[in-house]
Order: structure tokens, then sequence, then C-alpha cells
């Protein structure tokens, strides 16, 4: 039989296969040589998974759609390095499930927005920003600060993210994998079967929203932006070195 | 004649449906044809240009030159075009250009850098957006602070000290201010004794017995005020603690209260509750050695340096 358009216009299933063949053509072109080219993401030390508090802060950046305003992908141009700092790497969001890279910036980049300010002027601009910066457009978020935090669920939500290959440890040979990836101290916090007592300890010992009476929302969501940025030391980072990885 | 008009028609695709329905097949207009033809040139330029196709585990550099930088070591490298060794390059560029000024800067003494008239444009033109990026969330943008929070960095009233040594201390190590709450310590009435006293250094109005009252107390040691405002309620430098008897108001905001009773109340909070705020971060880690000397002069110059 001579294959004509006609085979393809007149048989829906033989027009649905036709129609995947061609576009996944396109997305395996672009998506498989990531996979292959070993300088893809750089190896570089300090980048390690979420505790389980910060974990919690970014579901609930992403409940609260922070990332709709703020991008977290600062660019290798010379005046987003000097306006945000170091420019992102693939390494910095290699264990984040879906990445926060973002398309549009309303407000900052917030990739390197950890330890730049206080817990305290975080605690005042979530709840009402412009009392820090009165030409902001960005709406209060007084919620944050008075709403329990829910961890009921945040070891399944750690063996959801372990699933999609973030090493959070289930077992105690993940855990000896961990401390020699990590350390003793980053291997602690990323048993899952300790997740709700380190999310706690974590917030008793930061005092995030300068109340320790409950773990709220806004001690999570602190946790979080305070360590964005911060796990490479770009100091013991040569730059060229980076330049080769593209 | 009617017969060669249907056959010179236009022409189908030979699809038919719905017996009459048919598939016209009009030529694209050349413009769209050669405005195709454009974009697939372009493409395959670009692929030749540019980093682009996979080759295995590698990818076509490129043949769009080479970049040219220094690296770590002090040597010259070469790499194929991308855009971190093109920052690279341009970051080195940019600092050559600034490095006369930065090395002039980190070679004078702070109290000479003021009189240099070029380094003082350049430590204003270079630290206005330094300070716009890192210091203006919390001390705002023009420097002025806000009460209840953020000192102000233009008055000549330091909490830390106002020399380029103690601003550059600040700055490269952070603050972390506290007072303990009274609130256990105290009772109420002794807590109103305080205010008013407090008050009452600094000329505002206040009720002289009460005030009386917290003279004594601001002096004994059950509140033991003195201990870290000093006998004088000027406050100490060394450790941050409030010079009380100037007319500005850093944590109770005095000057925004409506009435008497509500001032009381400001000043009445901050005993109470205590500070365990005041919180600046450090910058060492984050700034440059040379960047914070530069800021360090912008600060003293906003006002009152000392």
């Amino acid at each position: 039989m001579k294959f004509s358009h006609e085979i393809l216009e007149t048989n829906a299933g033989i027009l649905l296969i036709g129609t995947m063949i061609a576009i996944s053509i396109g997305g395996l072109v672009e998506i498989t040589p990531l996979f292959l080219i070993k300088d893809t993401v750089e190896d570089v030390p300090g980048v390690r998974p979420y505790t389980p508090l910060e974990s919690r802060g970014r579901d609930i950046f992403v409940r609260e759609g922070c990332y709709t305003c703020h991008s977290q992908m600062i660019r290798p141009f010379r005046d987003e390095q000097l306006r945000y700092g170091h420019y992102s790497l693939a390494a910095e969001s290699k264990y984040d499930h879906p990445f926060q890279w973002g398309s549009k910036r309303t407000g900052p980049d917030l990739a390197r927005v950890g330890g730049k300010y206080s817990n305290e002027w975080h605690v005042q601009h979530l709840n009402q920003p412009t009392s820090v910066v009165p030409e902001s457009v960005m709406p209060n978020y007084p919620w944050l600060a008075k709403t329990p935090l829910d961890y009921s669920d945040v070891a399944d939500r750690l063996r959801a993210l372990r699933t999609v290959g973030v090493p959070y440890s289930a077992s105690e040979a993940e855990y000896q994998a961990n401390v020699k990836q990590f350390g003793a101290e980053v291997a602690n916090t990323l048993r899952i079967d300790k997740a709700q007592e380190n999310l706690v300890a974590q917030a008793q010992a930061g005092n995030y929203d300068g109340d320790r009476s409950f773990v709220s929302e806004a001690d999570a969501l602190i946790a979080y932006l305070q360590v964005l940025g911060t796990m490479v030391d770009f100091s013991k980072v040569k730059p060229e070195d980076l330049v080769k990885y593209r | 004649m009617a017969e060669n008009a249907q056959t010179q028609g236009p022409q189908t695709t030979g699809h038919v449906w719905d017996e009459t329905l048919q598939e016209f097949n009009n030529p694209l207009p050349n413009w769209w044809i050669w405005g195709f033809y454009a974009t697939i040139v372009f493409a395959i330029t670009y692929w030749l240009i540019y980093p682009s196709w996979p080759i295995g585990k590698s990818f076509l550099p490129g043949v769009f030159g080479k970049i040219e930088y220094t690296n770590s070591e002090g040597q010259t490298e070469t790499w194929h075009w991308n855009t971190r060794a093109k920052l690279l390059k341009e970051t080195e560029e940019a600092a050559a250009l600034q490095k006369p000024y930065f090395d002039k800067l980190a070679s004078l003494p702070y109290d000479k850098i003021s009189k240099d008239p070029e380094l003082s444009s350049f430590v204003v033109s270079a630290g206005k957006p330094l300070f716009a990026d890192n210091c203006a969330a919390c001390h705002q943008s023009g420097g002025g602070g806000k009460i209840g929070s953020y000192p102000n960095l233009t008055d000549d009233n330091w909490i830390y000290g106002g020399t380029y040594d103690k601003i550059q201390e600040t700055i490269t190590k952070g603050r972390h201010g506290y007072m303990p709450p009274f609130a256990e310590a105290l009772d109420p009435a002794q807590i109103e004794e305080l205010a008013n006293y407090v008050l009452s250094l600094s000329g505002e109005k206040a009720d002289p017995a009460k005030a009386a009252l917290g003279n004594q107390l601001f002096h004994s040691h059950t509140a033991a005020c003195f201990y870290c405002h000093g006998n004088d309620a000027k406050g100490r430098q060394d450790i941050g603690s409030a010079n009380l008897t100037d007319k500005v108001w850093l944590w109770a905001n005095v000057p925004g209260a409506s009435d008497q009773a509500g001032k009381v109340a400001e000043v009445e909070k901050v005993i109470t509750g205590g500070l365990n705020r005041g919180v600046m971060p450090t910058w060492e880690g984050r700034l440059k050695p040379e960047q914070i000397k530069l800021l360090t002069v912008y600060v003293h110059e906003l006002g009152g340096g000392k």
C-alpha cells in the first residue's frame, strides 16, 4: 500500500502516533544531550538538599506564588552580577523540584537573597512590604507569621522528593552515603525518620519570626529565603573553572 | 468555453470530503516562502557561530572566535565563546578601569580620602548603587532609617560609633543589639516611673514626681539601667547602648506618638519587652574589602561622620 497523506488524515490512531513522533524529535534533540554531556551540572562543593524546615518554606514560596514576581536565576551578565551577585549555577538548583527560576521580575531576583537581610527585616517585610520599601508593590502577607506551619506530612513530602532523586535518607545505608557526601551534620538533617524532629529543632534554634511559642509559616519561609544562594562558597571556586562548564 | 474555465480553476489537493468539499492547493505568497528560507539560513548560521549541536558527550563549540581572559593564577586563557567567558572578560575589563581608584582608596588612610576630590566623587558614584542594593532595604534609600526598626545614618548620633574604623567594623562584622526585658524584674508602676524619667532626659514632657522615682530606679541595682546606659544615661558605644539624653529615638516611636500617654507607652514597651532585634547582617562574606571601605566612606559622608 502506498503511503499517502490520506492514510494519516483518515486514521485518528496513526495520526496521533505520527504527531507524537514528530513532536518528540524536538524534545529529544534538546533534552537528551543534557543527560549525556557531563558539563551540564557543575561540580561545586556545598550544594545540599533543603532541610525539612527549608523544604516546607519552599512549599509556601510556591503556594503563595512568589515565583510569579520573583525569579531565582541570575544570568551571566555584568549588570545582573552587579545587582544580584554571582550568576546562578545549574548545580545550585539540582535538588529543586520543580526549580524556581521563574520568568518574570516584578520584584527583584531572589537567587542570592540569603543572608542579605536580617530575619527581623523579613518578618516586617512579609507583613507589610511598604513599611520597609516604600515604593514596593508587593502585597502584604500578614497571615504567614500568625499561621502555624502544618508539618504533619513533612516526612511524606521528603519521601516524594526522594523518589525523584533528592538524597533524603530512608535507610541506614543511605544515611551513611549522605555522611560521606555531605558530612554528618547535614546528613542528620536529611533523615526522613527524623524530619519532624529536625524541623521543630531548626525553627526553635533559628527563631526566624522572633516568636518561639509555635512554628509558623513565616519561620519556614524565612528559613528558606535565608539559605537561598548561600550554599556555594564562591571564594573557593575558580571563575575560570565555571567558564569551562559551558 | 465553460468546460475550459472549470479545468483552469484553482488546483486542489485531490482530497474530497462529503462528496463536494474540496481542499484547494493555492501557492503560498512569495514573501512568506522567502522569509521561511531565510529563517533556515539564519538557524544554520547560528549553529555554526555559537555553541550548539551536541556530539556524543560534548557539543560544537561554535566558530565565533575565542574569548581571552585572565585566570586566577594570572595567566591568560582562551575558551570558546560562551556567556560565562564573556562575563569574566567584561568583569576583568571593568575592574581594570576601576583599579586605579580602588588602589588609591585602599592605600590612603580614611581622613585623606574625603580630601581628594577625584576619589570623593568616585566614592559617591560607586557607593550609591552599592548602598541602594545592600543598605537601603533597611536604612532606606537616603539613609534616613526608620524609627522603630533601623537607625538613621544621616544624623550625628551613632549607636556603635561614627568614626571610620567603627563604621567599617559595623559593616564588616554586623551588629546585634540587645536589651533584656524588664517585665519580670519590675512591676508596671516602676516601669512607668522609668519611662517618665527616660522622657525627661531628653526634655520631653514627663510627670516630675514619677521621673524622680524613675531616676532613683535607673541608678539602683534593682533596675540597673546604668550598667549599660551609663550614669549619665548617655549610652556606651562599645556595647551599642543608646544615648537616652538626646532627642533621637530609634526603638520607641516617641515622635510618632499623638499624646503624652502614647509617648509613655512607647518607652514602656521597650523597657517591658527589651530588645532582641536590631540585627545588622555581616557583610564580609558578601562584599569585598575594598567595597566595604568604599561604603564606609560613603556612610561617613552621609551625615554626621565623626
